[in-house]
């Protein structure tokens, strides 16, 4: 059988299993006959050109963890930003774990979709927020028909949450089979709010893990969202990741993306703007060898006037990898005075490394200013040299240039521990060690 | 010092240096001039290791030992420095983390620990005064958006910072006005020793007014064809490089 087959059949008995009153019960319904009717993309579909899915489509997966994996923080500690102090909320083989995770609920909400979906008190929210901003494509729709846990935070209005965020989604292979999880997270961040949440996939297993996450984003009034995505799974780990973001009048709004390492991953970014003086800024590196795929495919769809966003994207690609970027900008006829500035630019280090990168700029609006501009090219031949000349040796000069050339996307990062943390990773990832100072 | 024996190299099939001899003790100052393509610029790269020049004949030796089969790293860890005639933009690098890594580097390569951080701010802040270096361009991406000036003064800074035993100055004269070349002048004229020795490779005699050399060489056509002492980048100045050029024929 395959995967979307066992996927629809089980559903039935996954439905049953529920609560009626469910606020998102019919809901569950729905998003199934969409997913039934669409299936799991394939590189027909315009958007899924450069990424095919086949190979991790025909694994057979438990939909369900076959026991309960007994996870120590030791065993987790390595995968958190740990020198500062975080709420964390974790999760194993989909399961939330409230021993390895510290939530609250004074003054914001920073606990679990479960409780928001069963319980009576965040009915309201449910209602107003979820699945209202994810498309309605079949991903997402996927995601919705088993929605079961995630991260539901919560930043009521005027509220700025006293520590950051950390979500993270633990597979640990239990009972042999491949995993099959779909994480589902809401984040509210209500008038004139603030939150950084850090959010990180992880498999603890060499065997197969493939994740369908659905993220997403109600940026209110005069808010301001930083999100954090590190992608640095093992090399079994397949991810799917859509993060779906709303933008009210004078939000900012940042997702940095950090694509270190897995097999097949796909981010599916995209911002609606829905009122004025908004930012929006999505900033991702990736650098990836052996046979790792990494898509970025973002959208910023402006609808209103007098709004902003940036995109840079970065990648450094080595060996047999490949890269995607399908970045769209959309600005809508009302969209007057947008300014749109995107930017993607890459590095092959091998003759075989491959990136595909496809700009697509939409305007309607004819007061606005779009700035696109894509490079591929190799390590400057020239600045190695002189770096060389320097006395710094090729394999750390080379480094340098790869960590100068990511750097721009670095410097916008706002925790300091975590910019150290993800500067040492690029460190390790390019094979040096080499104190790299910001 | 610098021992250059009947150098013969070029670039892919072209012959540019065609039997270069040059012999560089410790504690002088030569200067290499000659008119646009006789082979200047590439002198100081092969001296320096690119890799893009090969070479096809002869040898360099520095302090007795041949450096051709060294790496540029390895050469500039035997004390080889060469300032840029266009020093590299690197967007992300800030000038001190640059120059910390290449002394760190350095020292690794010699079995040396790092420089104590307060050793380190100590020496950029001496060095930064010599070359009248503001203290906010240190923290600049190095050689982004800096003028032409700021460039070569960047180059000298390293040059202080690395302390190395031959300095090779690529036409550092160019693209500096007065006041820019008499702080970059007075900024080697300090770090001269007797340990140490300076090429500089330039068009004009102008720069050769504030850093004296001892001896002068012209270079046409890839081999040096005259050497003299420091009146002759005076004759230079006046006659041209044409009156050599009937001189060899």
């Amino acid at each position: 059988m395959s995967l979307r087959d066992k996927l629809i059949s089980s559903h039935i008995v996954f439905q049953e299993s529920l609560d009626a009153d469910s606020p998102i019960y019919d809901l569950r319904g729905e998003a199934i006959k969409t997913f039934e009717a669409e299936g799991f993309p394939s590189k027909k579909d315009e958007n899924w050109k450069y990424t095919s899915l086949n190979s991790i489509l025909k694994d057979s997966y438990s939909l369900r963890p076959n026991g309960e994996a007994d996870l120590d923080f030791k065993d987790i500690k390595q995968y958190l930003v740990n020198d500062i102090d975080t709420y964390n909320i974790v999760f194993v083989d989909g399961v939330f774990s409230s021993y390895l995770s510290s939530t609250t609920h004074d003054g914001i909400d920073v606990c679990t979709m479960n409780s928001a979906l069963t319980k009576s008190k965040y009915k309201q929210v449910i209602d107003v927020y979820f699945n209202k901003i994810a498309k309605d494509e079949s991903l997402n729709a996927l995601n919705t028909a088993f929605a079961q846990e995630g991260a539901y935070i919560y930043i009521p209005k005027g509220k700025a949450a006293d520590k950051p965020i950390q979500i993270l989604h633990f597979s640990t292979g239990i009972g042999g089979e491949a995993a099959f999880l779909q994480p589902r997270n809401l984040i509210v961040a209500e008038e004139n709010s603030e939150v950084q949440i850090i959010e990180r996939h992880q498999s603890l297993t060499d065997d197969r893990t493939f994740t369908n996450s659905v993220t997403e984003i109600y940026a209110g009034k005069h808010s301001n969202v930083d999100y954090y995505k590190i992608q640095n799974d093992k090399l079994n780990a397949s991810l799917i990741d859509n993060t779906e973001i709303e933008q009210h009048d004078n939000s900012i709004v940042s997702v940095h993306t950090f694509s270190f390492g897995g097999n097949i991953t796909r981010n599916n970014l995209n911002f609606y703007q829905k009122g004025q003086h908004i930012d929006s800024i999505l900033k991702g590196v990736t650098i990836i060898e052996g046979k790792q795929h990494v898509d970025h495919n973002t959208l910023v769809h402006h609808i209103t006037p007098n709004c902003e966003s940036h995109q840079d994207y970065k990648g450094i690609f080595a060996e047999k990898s490949t890269g995607v970027f399908n970045g769209k900008v959309v600005v809508e006829k009302e969209a007057q005075k947008t300014n749109a500035y995107q930017s993607n630019n890459n590095i092959l280090i091998d003759d075989q490394a491959t990136i595909n990168s496809k700009p697509q700029l939409e305007i309607f609006a004819d007061d606005v200013r779009c700035s696109h501009g894509c490079t591929i090219g190799q390590l400057d031949e020239t600045a190695l040299f002189y770096l060389q000349s320097r006395g710094i040796a090729k394999k750390e000069a080379r480094a340098l240039l790869m960590y100068a050339f990511a750097n721009t996307v670095l410097s916008s990062v706002r925790l300091p521990q975590l910019k150290q943390r993800i500067t040492k990773q690029i460190a390790k990832k390019i094979g040096v060690n080499i104190g790299f100072d910001i | 010092m610098l021992s250059v024996k009947n150098l013969h190299a070029g670039i892919e099939e072209k012959e540019i240096l065609k039997g270069i001899n040059l012999d560089i003790k410790a504690g002088e100052v030569h200067a290499i001039m000659g008119p646009n393509g006789s082979g200047k610029s590439t002198l100081s790269s092969v001296i320096a290791g690119k890799e893009e020049y090969q070479v096809t004949g002869g040898d360099i030796e520095l302090n007795g030992v041949s450096i051709l089969e060294m790496d540029p790293e390895e050469r500039a860890h035997e004390g080889v420095f060469l300032s840029f005639q266009y020093p590299v933009e690197i967007p992300g690098v800030s000038v001190t983390n640059f120059i910390k890594t290449a002394i760190n580097e350095t020292r690794k390569a010699k079995g040396l620990k790092d420089m104590p951080a307060s050793d380190m701010l100590k020496k950029i802040r001496e060095k930064a005064e010599l070359l009248e270096i503001d203290r906010k361009f240190l923290s600049r991406s190095i050689n982004v958006g800096f003028s032409g000036g700021e460039k070569k003064r960047n180059e000298i800074f390293q040059l202080a910072m690395l302390e190395p035993k031959l300095a090779i100055l690529d036409e550092t004269d160019s693209g500096l006005d007065i006041d820019a070349l008499r702080i970059v002048a007075n900024g080697v004229n300090k770090l001269r020793n007797e340990d140490n020795a300076v090429l500089l490779i330039t068009h004009y005699q102008r720069l050769l007014e504030y850093i004296v050399p001892d001896v002068v060489h012209v270079l046409m056509d890839g081999k040096i064809v005259k050497t003299g002492g420091k009146e002759l980048a005076l004759e230079l100045e006046e006659k041209g490089y044409d009156w050599l050029k009937a001189e060899t024929v």
